[in-house]
């Protein structure tokens, strides 16, 4: 047993912590929300130069071989920091797919412009319906000759506009089982018949509406078996919960220090307002609220990385951070008054992200339902 | 990082798990557990004696202590594991004065003699303490006190009032802070004494909880003699000892684990129970009920092993000890809450019905719980130490 943070995992954590505070000033971050590109070209390759796109992928990839940990704790300084960026689509929901379900060719013609920062991947989950559940699947994918027909319509794919290769859930058998008939394919982004607009959301994070209209994809663009794919998109959701968590504890971390740093400037009645009893108990539930979602998602992402049963581990995070960190943005303004309010302050862009991380990957009604079918209530 | 039990780890924790479920089934009948059973009644008291007599026979009781005072030098994280196991299987045997506040401050600040003299017996379950420090005048505020301690010769005659003494009636010994200086004000003149519980000039009287629970007492002391030597640390220094004790496990571990068990209770019978023709559990609302409670006793339990974690490796843990205490009762409240709503009508039975799910523990629990939100420092107290050790906020 050991709880601490490895040296290498401290200093990843430093490093990425100046890198990002350097290149992605909040001035940057509120550029890239207004633009429709969404991230920085050039911070993308810097990353790629830091060897971030292929951390976790093995050395023949050209990756650097780390573990899931390891990428959760570079996410949890992406949160701190907010970086706009395909990362999340990419490299924690992209490359895994690839990774766990692709074929040696499928792999070998990816995973090495990935780890350069020559591909980025988006994960075309959900549909109008918004749920995660095997039965709302029904963008459908149907054989024809060498080919697979795709018809239907995505909705919250995050980075979908700039993606070079979309991993998209689709439905190849109408069976009593909701689980049974779902298959994932790499869809090059540019095949005819695909059509995306970005919609406006809450994060101004780039989540957009894709439409298949029978878009033709080679057979050999099936990743992982034939109507089988449900279980390779339940460990993609495990790796997208939990890399969210690690995100929102780094977000409230932040949001948390700010309020801190606030309370000690900020006099009013002669004092800083860091000394009165109900700033302080604000800040000591925010504090509560940080450190407990901390523990919990490390030991969530340390379940996932040692590829041990993590379900109820990863739902029961998810649901708690999801939670913590809206309590703590909302807290945050609280302690900063209305100025927290305003649309050029910090306070507000952590508010708007905590609530679009926490319906990223499952909100907390779905944790909890997880919950409950994995305790069997 | 590594989350996993060592082997070694495992093995001891499956000898606390087998030594409790077994010794656990002689509990008394309807047994819920918490320090209430232990000293509400003669029955609770006898078995948490004989508890823990069987845990002092078997070391566990100091297991972290030097072997000297009749310790086992054990890392802390095993003690975590004892806590959290003797809190799941809701066992007494640990009297939680002795053990977890006089034992690490006689082993910071007591003469070699006081050590001889009180660590083996608490190590073997052999002698019960209270706590006399709050006082009607001085709560969280304990500074304020005004029980004197005047010397005369080689004793001290105390005078003035404790409450909330909690087992003040099956006590032996008291471990007291008092005013020593009479003419100083605050913290400076403090002295902190031991008590036998026998002397004369002291009486009890008893202030029972709203379970009607006998728990909490007011301690009097009417020209009470007091030998010099039972003073721990110098005179007038009491207030640096009771700072000093912070090396001992302050995880709330058992507390989280025995919200744990309640949580899983209240799933069997949610799965158990029909209502409206189908299982409780069932229905959505009470599920994500359910799962909420989950998620919140997990939660503090991971936390409380952090805070073990820290303090095993050397750390005091203040500011880390004080939200896991503070968000123990708190999420206890809110965990009997939710219990209570989910049993429905059924959650306002007693006790002692056979109507009553689950002993009737939710009713008794429901009430017990409001009162950890005081004990060892209130909620109040617990989130200033948090905001001035944890965020270095100014003093107000």
């Amino acid at each position: 047993m050991d709880l601490d943070l490895t040296e290498e995992q401290e200093m990843l954590k430093t490093m990425a912590r100046d890198f990002l505070q350097k290149e992605c000033p909040k001035s940057l971050v509120r550029e890239l929300e207004e633009s429709d590109q969404g991230y920085s070209e050039e911070l993308w390759h810097k990353m790629a130069e830091l060897g971030w796109m292929g951390l976790n992928l093995p050395d023949e990839y050209d990756g650097l071989g780390s573990t899931f940990m390891d990428l959760a704790l570079l996410l949890e300084e992406m949160g701190r920091n907010i970086l706009p960026s395909p990362f999340f689509s990419t490299v924690v929901l992209g490359a895994f797919a690839v990774m766990d379900g692709g074929t040696e060719e499928q792999k070998t013609e990816i995973l090495p412009k990935l780890a350069n920062g020559e591909i980025i991947m988006a994960l075309a989950w959900l549909e109008p319906d918004g749920s995660y559940e095997p039965k709302s699947i029904t963008t459908h994918a149907v054989a024809s000759g060498d080919d697979y027909v795709i018809n239907g319509t995505k909705l919250f794919v995050a980075d979908a506009s700039v993606a070079d290769y979309l991993v998209a859930i689709t439905r190849t058998k109408n069976s009593s089982s909701p689980e049974e008939g779902i298959t994932l394919f790499l869809v090059d982004a540019k095949s005819p018949g695909v059509k995306c607009a970005i919609v406006p959301t809450i994060g101004l994070d780039k989540q957009c509406e894709v439409v298949f209209n029978d878009v033709r994809i080679p057979k050999k663009n099936m990743l992982g078996e034939l109507d089988k794919g449900w279980s390779l998109a339940k460990r993609i959701l495990m790796r997208g919960m939990v890399g969210k968590c690690a995100e929102m504890v780094g977000g409230a971390q932040a949001t948390l220090d700010m309020a801190n740093d606030y309370a000690k400037e900020r006099v009013q009645y002669g004092k800083p307002i860091g000394s009165f009893q109900v700033i302080q108990h604000y800040l000591a539930n925010m504090w509560i609220d940080v450190n407990t979602s901390r523990s919990i998602t490390y030991e969530a992402a340390w379940r996932v990385s040692e590829n041990l049963p993590c379900i109820q581990d990863v739902a029961i995070a998810k649901g708690w951070v999801n939670d913590a960190y809206n309590r703590v943005t909302e807290r945050g303004i609280q302690v900063h008054g209305a100025i927290g309010t305003t649309r050029d302050h910090d306070m507000g862009l952590y508010y708007r992200r905590s609530k679009a991380a926490e319906l990223a990957f499952g909100d907390t009604g779905f944790c909890e339902e997880l919950i409950a079918q994995e305790r069997e209530f | 990082m590594d989350f996993q039990l060592t082997p070694e780890q495992v093995v001891l924790r499956k000898e606390f798990v087998d030594f409790f479920e077994a010794e656990m089934k002689h509990a008394p009948e309807g047994w819920i557990g918490g320090e209430e059973e232990v000293i509400a009644t003669d029955e609770g008291w006898a078995f948490h004696k004989e508890m823990a007599r069987k845990l002092g026979e078997r070391g566990w009781i100091a297991l972290a202590w030097p072997k000297e005072y009749g310790g086992q030098e054990r890392p802390i994280m095993d003690q975590f594991m004892f806590n959290e196991v003797r809190g799941y299987y809701r066992s007494p045997g640990i009297d939680v004065f002795g053990v977890s506040m006089l034992a690490p401050t006689l082993l910071a600040a007591g003469t070699e003699e006081q050590k001889k003299e009180h660590l083996p017996y608490i190590a073997r379950g052999e002698r019960a303490w209270c706590q006399g420090w709050s006082e009607p005048d001085a709560g969280s505020d304990l500074a304020n006190l005004s029980t004197r301690a005047i010397k005369e010769g080689d004793e001290y005659v105390l005078n003035g009032q404790k409450t909330w003494t909690t087992g003040a009636h099956y006590a032996d010994w008291c471990f007291a802070v008092v005013r020593t200086d009479t003419a100083s004000k605050r913290s400076r003149g403090l002295s902190f004494l031991l008590i036998d519980m026998k002397s004369p000039g002291i009486t009890i009287r008893p202030l029972p909880n709203m379970v009607g629970e006998h728990m909490f007492n007011e301690v009097y002391f009417d020209n009470v003699r007091v030998p010099v030597k039972n003073r721990i640390g110098p005179e007038n220094q009491g207030w640096a000892v009771t700072r000093a004790a912070m090396n001992f496990e302050r995880s709330s571990a058992e507390f989280f684990a025995g919200s744990k068990r309640l949580v899983e209770e209240v799933v069997e019978f949610c799965k158990e129970t029909k209502r409206d023709g189908e299982p409780l559990s069932k229905n959505p609302v009470v599920r994500h009920k359910l799962a909420a409670m989950v998620t919140k006793a997990t939660v503090g339990l991971t936390w409380a092993r952090q805070v073990a974690w820290i303090q095993h490796k050397g750390g005091l843990a203040v500011a880390e000890a004080s939200a896991a205490k503070v968000f123990g009762s708190e999420s206890g409240q809110q965990l009997t809450y939710m219990g209570c709503q989910l049993l429905g009508t059924h959650a306002q039975l007693k006790r002692g019905s056979h109507w009553a799910p689950l002993h009737g523990s939710l009713e008794t629990e429901y009430q017990r719980c409001v009162g950890l939100n005081f004990g060892g420092g209130t909620s109040e107290i617990q989130r200033n130490v948090i905001a001035w050790e944890g965020l270095k906020l100014p003093r107000g």
